[in-house]
């Protein structure tokens, strides 16, 4: 144990503390490790030329996890983070989870590796202290570390982590090491700018979309618009004459086209005649779905998912009953959907944008036959990724064509029209909402059913098959191994997630009843929340309204057992000037991914119209390892869902996404964007989600806000005047 | 099939470029794949994004609709010719602007022309412009600042 770091028994400062060591398996061999360097774990290595190397295991889609565990491991390696150099982990055991393994979602990369990563840099550096200890011949308490290196404090001499790589090597990694006090770290909490900015405002960036390799050839693909639908023949004569073209194949998604470039192969995908049999979903339109969801509500299955009290009992008091309606969601990323392949003499090498880099090794297994251990999975910055790359569909598809030409590297590229058209979306519901009062005029009882199709199907599908054609039938989840229903039973309270009201009530009630019209749903940043967020706080306004009292003190009259979220909706509505300000102000209290938020939101109307003009934030997740990022990501999920609740949504006709693309599907625009105001608490507990948090309780806020404005209690989303 | 190329020259960040390639591609892919200067984005394909935004004779074009022909004889200028010393980069960097960074090229150039023509822009004259380009990552109120700032200061515009 390193003793010179101190270490407060029972302080209660969560974080310190002695921890286990964490070692590299030998086998399989470490993607990108550094024959030469001193690599204690599978994060970090370091080479006799002072470079420090760190292989983050999370997916960087724009979160800033990069900088955000770089923080980390440099706190506890005593490196400067900016002079570390950041490599995106390889598909290895040592990273990841059980079960879900190297996915990316959640909102958790942070709370996930706050304790590990830093234990990875904390015992690299014992490590490295050991070393000089021995050469300089003193005791570990005579040598101090600061930004790569180490003094010696007896004879001034100096040595730099480089200098000690090679001697450090040769020693064993500890059993266990200590870690920093929070009251001496220099990083976490204090370091607030983006390793990658200056890369993504030079062009330099690498996305997925800009791999480039000699003799690479473009793929696209035309895939059945009505889901389940399939090719039943195609003519690919025009399409073949197309100069650059190489070959039109059918692979299980649809037909391909590889040509030399990606306007060649744009044009012969269109140029392609295909007769398609539309599947079982011919005829569906968002209307129909509207209907059989109410029909389930009305007449189905209804499982109850939690509850406490008798809300039966309960609800002979005066009713408020209320019906909520949520659209399909797009993810549509900025960068579409891509994967390089190339195939030689039975390996892969893979270049993905993916926020699930052994998923996409498994997904390239499944589409080529290659065994996953000789697939190599290089995990490219993402251009956005939201959840829709947690889907691995995309590289399946660039394995089965990179299959058919060894020796080729195959960029397979989606259109945007492809991209909106095969997302894996997030899904529609209906919600019924009743409640009632007691005399005093605080919540007698709660109920809320909903109706919407699981999210889980198509991942879990994914996780097993490496991606079938989309809308394969749910019957396969059915069929799973154990660590799938393990997981299944791990995601199962998804759609429930955001059920839970932060407020005190003796009778709950919350129940769901599936329907799923087969329209392939996925992971939608920040998934069930983002409709219970919205319904959940919707009808608690309507509640305060029918109790006659003002919604913040009647939101706050039932928190005594929700510190938190009690603490950010206070601290929300000073910062607001909630019931002083002129302006129209609605307020939603949301806590997902174990962080707590209160937002307040302002707006305008002109007739039918209204702009968002303003919103408040405050935010309790835990503590803080880079402050700007954590402001940057909840204005980022504000846009988002302010996107989402405001924007026309997506319409399903003839089984088939009836839009194509950013015309005729907008999303939220500089103009439209409203100023965003956002508070952190202080905390010292340890962080929890942010990337997701901000999503939530933003259309609620709107529209409890559009309520004061005018009246009207706005039950849909998008939101509409009448 | 062999294919019905024309040859187009154009200088693009200052240096004299020739290409072979069919008249009607446009110039997004030219630069991209032809000319191997990645920075400049893909994003929709129809000017409905502003990813693909680089300036022609100073002026911003969305290259994913402007047909290689329409460079012939022209000066284009990308991301990569901004030599990462434009002061919008600065600011861009200083305000933590990026997130995935995918939309930022694109962001940047609309920025750069805009500035050209109109060195102090109003709040709206900012906002009408930019709003032709598309952040899903929401970086909006930060991208407005970051223009806002460099507009502001007394230091020269590039
Ligand atoms: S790619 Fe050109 S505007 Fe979107
Ligand atoms: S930074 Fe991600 S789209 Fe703008």
């Amino acid at each position: 144990m390193i003793t010179r770091r101190k270490f407060l028994i029972g302080s209660g400062v969560v974080g310190g503390g002695l921890v286990l060591a964490m070692v590299l398996k030998k086998d399989p061999p470490l993607p990108g490790l550094r024959q030469d360097s001193f690599a204690p774990n599978a994060y970090l290595q370091i080479t006799p030329e002072n470079q420090v190397v760190f292989h983050y295991d999370k997916a960087e889609m724009g979160q800033g996890v990069i900088t955000g565990l770089t923080t980390l491991i440099a706190e506890e390696l005593d490196v400067h983070p900016s002079k570390i150099i950041t490599e995106a982990a390889g598909v290895h055991p040592d990273y990841g989870a059980p079960v879900v393994g190297q996915i990316t979602g959640g909102s958790m990369s942070i709370k996930d590796s706050w304790q590990h990563i830093r234990e990875a840099g904390a015992s690299a550096r014992a490590m490295l202290v050991q070393a000089a200890a021995n050469q300089w011949a003193v005791d570990i308490s005579q040598i101090s570390s600061s930004d790569g290196s180490l003094l010696n404090q007896i004879t001034g001499e100096r040595l730099s982590y480089g200098d000690l790589a090679d001697h450090a090597a040769q020693l064993e990694v500890p059993e266990s090491t200590s870690l920093k006090d929070p009251y001496a770290f220099q990083y976490i909490g204090k370091f607030d700018q983006r390793l990658d900015a200056r890369i993504k405002v030079n062009g330099k960036a690498d996305y997925g979309m800009d791999v480039d390799l000699p003799g690479m050839k473009i793929a696209m693909v035309r895939r059945c618009p009505h889901f389940g639908g399939h090719a039943v023949s195609f003519d690919a004569g025009i399409a073949r004459a197309i100069p650059g073209v190489i070959d039109v194949l059918a692979i299980s998604n649809g037909v391909a086209v590889l040509a030399d470039s990606y306007w060649q192969a744009s044009k012969a995908v269109k140029a392609l005649d295909i007769v398609w049999d539309k599947g079982p979903l011919a005829g569906l339109t968002s209307e129909k779905i509207l209907a059989n969801q109410r029909a389930a509500l009305r007449d189905g299955k209804i499982k109850e998912l939690h509850s406490t009290g008798d809300v039966a009992a309960a609800q002979k008091n005066e009713l408020l009953e209320a019906e909520y309606v949520l659209p399909f969601l797009h993810h549509s990323t900025m960068e579409p959907q891509n994967t390089t392949v190339l195939i030689d003499d039975g390996k892969a090498e893979v270049w993905s944008p993916t926020q699930a880099p052994d998923m996409v090794q498994s997904a390239v297994h499944m589409a080529s036959g290659i065994p996953k251990n000789n697939i190599t999975v290089n995990s490219m910055l993402m251009g956005g990724g939201f959840g829709r790359r947690a889907m691995t569909d995309f590289a399946h598809e660039a394995g089965e064509v990179a299959a058919a030409y060894p020796g080729t590297p195959v960029k397979l590229v989606w259109s945007r029209e492809d991209d909106m058209q095969h997302d894996y979306y997030r899904p529609s519901s209906i919600h019924r909402f009743q409640g009632s009062l007691n005399n005093k005029k605080q919540l007698n009882s709660w109920s809320h059913t909903m109706v919407s199709s699981s999210v889980i199907t198509s991942f879990a599908n994914s996780l097993i098959a490496g991606v079938l054609p989309s809308a394969t039938p749910n019957g396969m989840v059915k069929s799973m191994g154990r660590g799938l229903s393990s997981l299944v039973k791990k995601m199962a309270p998804i759609m429930e997630e955001g059920t839970h009201i932060p407020y005190v009530c003796e009778n709950v009630a919350v129940s769901r009843a599936v329907y799923d019209p087969g329209i392939p749903t996925g992971f939608w940043r920040s998934v069930g929340n983002s409709f219970n967020g919205f319904v959940t706080e919707s009808f608690m306004d309507e509640m305060a309204h029918a109790a006659g009292r003002d919604p913040v003190e009647f939101r706050l009259s039932h928190m005594q057992d929700f510190p938190r979220d009690k603490k950010v909706l206070e601290l929300v509505a000073e910062k607001s000037a909630w019931a002083e300000s002129a302006a129209h102000q609605g307020v939603a209290v949301h806590p997902s991914f174990g962080s707590f938020v209160a937002m307040v939101a302002e707006v305008s109307v002109e007739g039918t119209s209204f702009t968002v003009d303003k919103v408040t934030v405050a935010l309790d997740c835990g503590r803080v390892v880079n402050p700007d990022i954590v402001v940057m990501q909840i204005e980022s999920g504000i846009i988002y869902g302010l996107s989402a609740a405001l924007k026309p949504s997506l319409q399903i006709k003839d089984g088939a996404v009836a839009q194509s693309n950013f015309h005729d599907l907008p999303v939220l625009r500089m103009h439209e964007a409203p100023e965003i105001e956002v508070h952190l608490v202080d905390s010292d507990i340890d962080p929890t989600g942010v990337g997701e948090v901000g999503v939530p309780p933003i259309a609620p806020a709107v529209a409890n806000a559009l309520f004061v404005a005018t009246g009207q209690r706005l039950r849909e989303l998008p939101l509409k005047l009448g | 099939m062999s294919e019905n190329t024309t040859s187009i020259s154009f200088t693009l960040n200052q240096q004299a470029q020739q290409v072979e390639v069919s008249p009607d591609t446009p110039l997004l892919w030219v630069i991209r794949e032809n000319l191997k200067l990645t920075g400049t984005k893909f994003g929709c394909g129809i000017a409905q994004c502003g990813a693909c935004t680089v300036l022609l004779n100073g002026k911003a074009i969305r290259s994913c609709v402007t047909p290689v022909t329409a460079a012939q004889g022209q000066e284009l200028t990308t991301i990569e010719g901004l030599n990462d010393e434009h002061p919008l980069q600065q600011a861009w960097v200083d305000l933590n602007v990026p997130q995935c960074g995918y939309c930022q090229s694109g962001q940047i150039m609309s920025a750069v022309s805009l500035l050209n023509d109109n060195p102090k822009p109003s709040e709206v004259e900012i906002k009408n412009t930019m709003a032709g380009n598309i952040c899903r990552c929401g970086c909006y109120q930060r991208i407005y600042k970051a223009i806002a700032l460099v507009a502001d200061s007394d230091e020269d515009q590039a």
